[in-house]
């Protein structure tokens, strides 16, 4: 567990205010984010949130023990690699004259990426992937001119399989 | 009935029989519901930080949570140091605010400002409440997070409308909190653990914080010492949570501590925290701090485990269980007489190292004045002291001696200024059979004096002890022995305002004193009036607090007073 980067899944209740006691935990504490998703889930009272955290400065087991005092936070759990999916959502809005459209199709096509609009002189890619996918696209596509990139950042859920829930994802108090 | 109304009846179930406030436009209908009845006494503070300090000595003296009220905007941003210190020093405070209308939020109205936006890093929760449906569930919910796991401030803020808004009351008997899991026991093997480690020592020591008097565990504590003859060390949140005359008692250590107890702490080779968090007030340099020692940290507050110094054998848990179990089970491992040798070399250090301070004859010492309040006090149990912060209440540290917990109630985490006055108020509110003292500087007296008003009318009397050196007296030492003694805005003037003249004009008695001879019969004086009084103790400004550990100096580095450098002093 050395690993500098860590994912983290938080439920936490749909409340006003809940997310912003999180995020400004996570600044006063002077812990970083790489990136931050939140969403609904399968209870319409409950948030998730997947976090990707620097952990340089600070030891994760610190930053899931404040995360858990919050009144909010319902469970606080890492996504271990290997034990769980993450994926990533970007639209890349890539310059795209007609002497270069065959090429970037082909590229896109490579990476499962669906061409979401098309204009006179650019393309617009929708790309889900893990965040290493969207990060090898994203460079393969900007020497062609990358206009406007949106990523969601990172969102995981633990592996369906047996194997990995019978190695049971750590849930940290 | 209407919101107001249901904030009341809401506090008169959680038995509050107290609260601490000042009204305003947007908590209007809470003071009028007020004015309809209510079994709670409102004491009216002449300032919203007043309110504030008020409920959090209310809360330390009586181990109940405090509670204090303010209207929208400027209130409610007054309340925000209180709120603030009791969010260091883990005092329960429930902090009830107005706010302009709901539909009003947001709109920038007339003293509109978003409170619990602003004290989100300062409070374990908070609560705007937005139907007055929620109110009782809101108000169970903040007094049960206040008061449960690690003890600290919450914050409702009651729009008006919501305040004046029907609805049928039933206050609920439970908290749906999904959120809110405190540890409810220690784990046993953990404690088991502890209990080898502290029985293999040679030189263990109980490193003792604030904790152990939320957890009103104090009792445990003693048991826990005297089972294994274990010395204590205090810090000063928790100064009198273990008897100071106790013989197996081993001072408080930190930056102002006697050099013997930062040495029985640092040298120690087992050190058993139990409610205290490694501050760095404490520590010291953190990295230098209690070198090779084991740690055992015992704690309800499981991100205080291995925050700033690792923990060897963490246990989580509620303290009065926690220290009541691994008495237990040191009782069945322990080796009498193991200690003797450890606590004979504390005891040698103890006659080695005594807090010392220059004797010079001319004008009168701080110090003097603590050693006397000391003295006229020996024996009572019913003298509870405050502090502002600064030196004078490094010198009440050191000098005065406190057999019982909650006797002694201090601003520790965020050295809050004029703590002092208003947290003596709330004590006296708390323990009215009590002699409440408040030890002051001169400094932290102007920041709250305007509370004498309140200390007067509202007939809770208590003593305020000025050691007035005319200074921001931690503030000139600090730029004399680390701002090669370039004295910058620090020059207060002990004439200017005459304090026992401004305790008059209050109602109180106002003394004066300007040498060591009439010390002893003002300060008797004061204690004995039953009234509000002021002591003006006219002190030496030259005068430093040692020992001292430099910020960010090993522990060990103990800077004590010289001699000769006040021979030099004197020389200039």
């Amino acid at each position: 567990m050395s690993a500098r980067r860590h994912t983290i899944s938080v439920l936490l209740e749909n409340k006003p205010g809940a997310l912003t006691r999180v995020t400004s935990m996570f600044a006063r504490r002077g812990y970083n984010i790489e990136s931050l998703a939140v969403g609904p889930t399968e209870r319409h009272d409950v948030s998730r949130i997947t976090l990707r955290v620097d952990c340089e400065n600070q030891p994760l087991e610190q930053i899931e023990k404040q995360m858990h005092k919050l009144v909010n936070v319902l469970r606080v759990q890492e996504l271990v690699p290997g034990e769980s999916i993450e994926r990533e959502l970007a639209l890349l809005k890539v310059a795209a004259p007609p002497s270069a459209r065959a090429e970037l199709m082909a590229l896109g096509e490579v990476f499962n990426a669906r061409v979401a609009d098309l204009g006179p002189d650019s393309i617009v890619f929708e790309l889900t992937g893990s965040p290493e996918d969207v990060d090898a696209f994203e460079e393969l596509v900007r020497p062609h001119g990358l206009r406007e990139l949106v990523r969601t950042g990172r969102i995981g859920l633990t592996r369906a399989a047996r194997g990995a829930n019978r190695s049971r994802p750590k849930v940290l108090v | 009935m209407t919101g107001a109304d249901a904030i009341l009846r809401a506090l008169e179930a959680e038995g509050v029989e107290v609260v601490f406030g000042l009204p305003g436009g947007s908590i209007l209908p809470l003071y009028d519901a007020m004015a309809r009845g209510t079994t709670v006494r409102h004491v009216l503070a002449r300032h919203e930080q007043g309110a504030g300090h008020m409920a959090e000595g209310y809360a330390r003296a009586s181990g109940r949570v405090g509670v204090a009220i303010a209207t929208s905007g400027p209130g409610a941003t007054n309340l925000v140091t209180p709120i603030a210190d009791a969010w260091m020093d883990s005092t329960p405070l429930v902090c009830i605010t107005g706010q302009v209308r709901s539909s009003l939020i947001g709109t920038d109205a007339f003293q509109e400002c978003d409170i619990t936006g602003i004290t989100i890093p300062i409070v374990k929760h908070s609560w705007l409440v937005q139907d007055v449906e929620e109110l009782p569930h809101v108000l169970k919910a903040a007094f049960h997070v206040a008061r449960t796991g690690r003890c600290g401030p919450v914050l409702v803020d009651v729009p008006r409308d919501v305040q004046e808004a029907e609805l049928d009351f039933s206050y609920p008997d439970e908290v749906s909190l999904p959120g809110w899991k405190p540890p409810r026991r220690g784990n046993s093997r953990q404690i088991a653990a502890a209990a080898q480690a502290v029985a293999a020592a040679e030189r263990p020591i109980l490193y003792v914080g604030g904790g152990v008097v939320n957890a009103d565990a104090t009792a445990e504590l003693r048991a826990l010492a005297e089972t294994a003859r274990i010395p204590v060390v205090t810090t000063l949140m928790a100064k009198g949570a273990f008897p100071e005359s106790h013989e197996l008692h081993a001072g408080s250590p930190g930056m102002h501590g006697p050099k013997w107890s930062n040495w029985a702490l640092n040298k120690a080779d087992v050190i058993v925290a139990v409610g205290a968090r490694f501050d760095d007030r404490v520590t010291g340099k953190v990295s230098a701090f209690a070198p090779g020692a084991l740690v055992v940290h015992l704690d309800i507050d499981a991100a205080e485990i291995s925050k700033i110094r690792h923990a060897d054998v963490p246990v989580v848990g509620p303290l009065k269980p926690v220290l009541a179990e691994l008495a237990r089970e040191l009782g069945a491992r322990a080796l009498p007489g193991r200690t003797d040798a450890w606590l004979a070399q504390i005891a040698q250090w103890r006659e080695q190292f005594p807090l010392r301070y220059g004797r010079d004859g001319g004008q009168l010492k701080p110090q003097r004045v603590l050693e006397t309040l000391r003295d006229l006090t020996a024996g009572r149990d019913d003298v509870v002291w405050t502090t502002g912060v600064g030196q004078h209440q490094m010198w009440a540290m050191q000098y005065l001696e406190c057999d019982r917990p909650r006797s002694f109630i201090t601003s520790g985490g965020l050295g809050t200024m004029g703590y002092g006055v208003p947290a003596a108020i709330g004590a006296k509110a708390a323990r009215p059979d009590a002699t409440v003292v408040c030890v002051d500087g001169d400094g932290c007296f102007q920041m709250t004096s305007q509370e004498l008003a309140t200390a007067v009318l509202e007939e809770l009397p208590i003593v305020v002890v000025i050691v007035n050196n005319g200074y921001l007296g931690m503030v000139r030492q600090w730029q004399d022995m680390f701002f090669e003694e370039r004295f910058s805005q620090i020059h207060l003037t002990h004439a200017v305002p005459d304090y026992a003249q401004l305790a008059r004009a209050y109602g109180a008695v106002g003394l004066t004193v300007e040498s060591e001879e009439e010390l002893e019969g003002a300060l008797a004086e004061a204690l004995a009036c039953g009234r509000t009084a002021v002591v003006d103790c006219r002190v030496d400004p030259r005068e430093h607090c040692f020992p001292m550990i430099p910020a960010g100096a090993a522990a060990l580095d103990v800077i004590e007073y010289a001699p000769e450098r006040d021979a030099e002093a004197l020389a200039l």
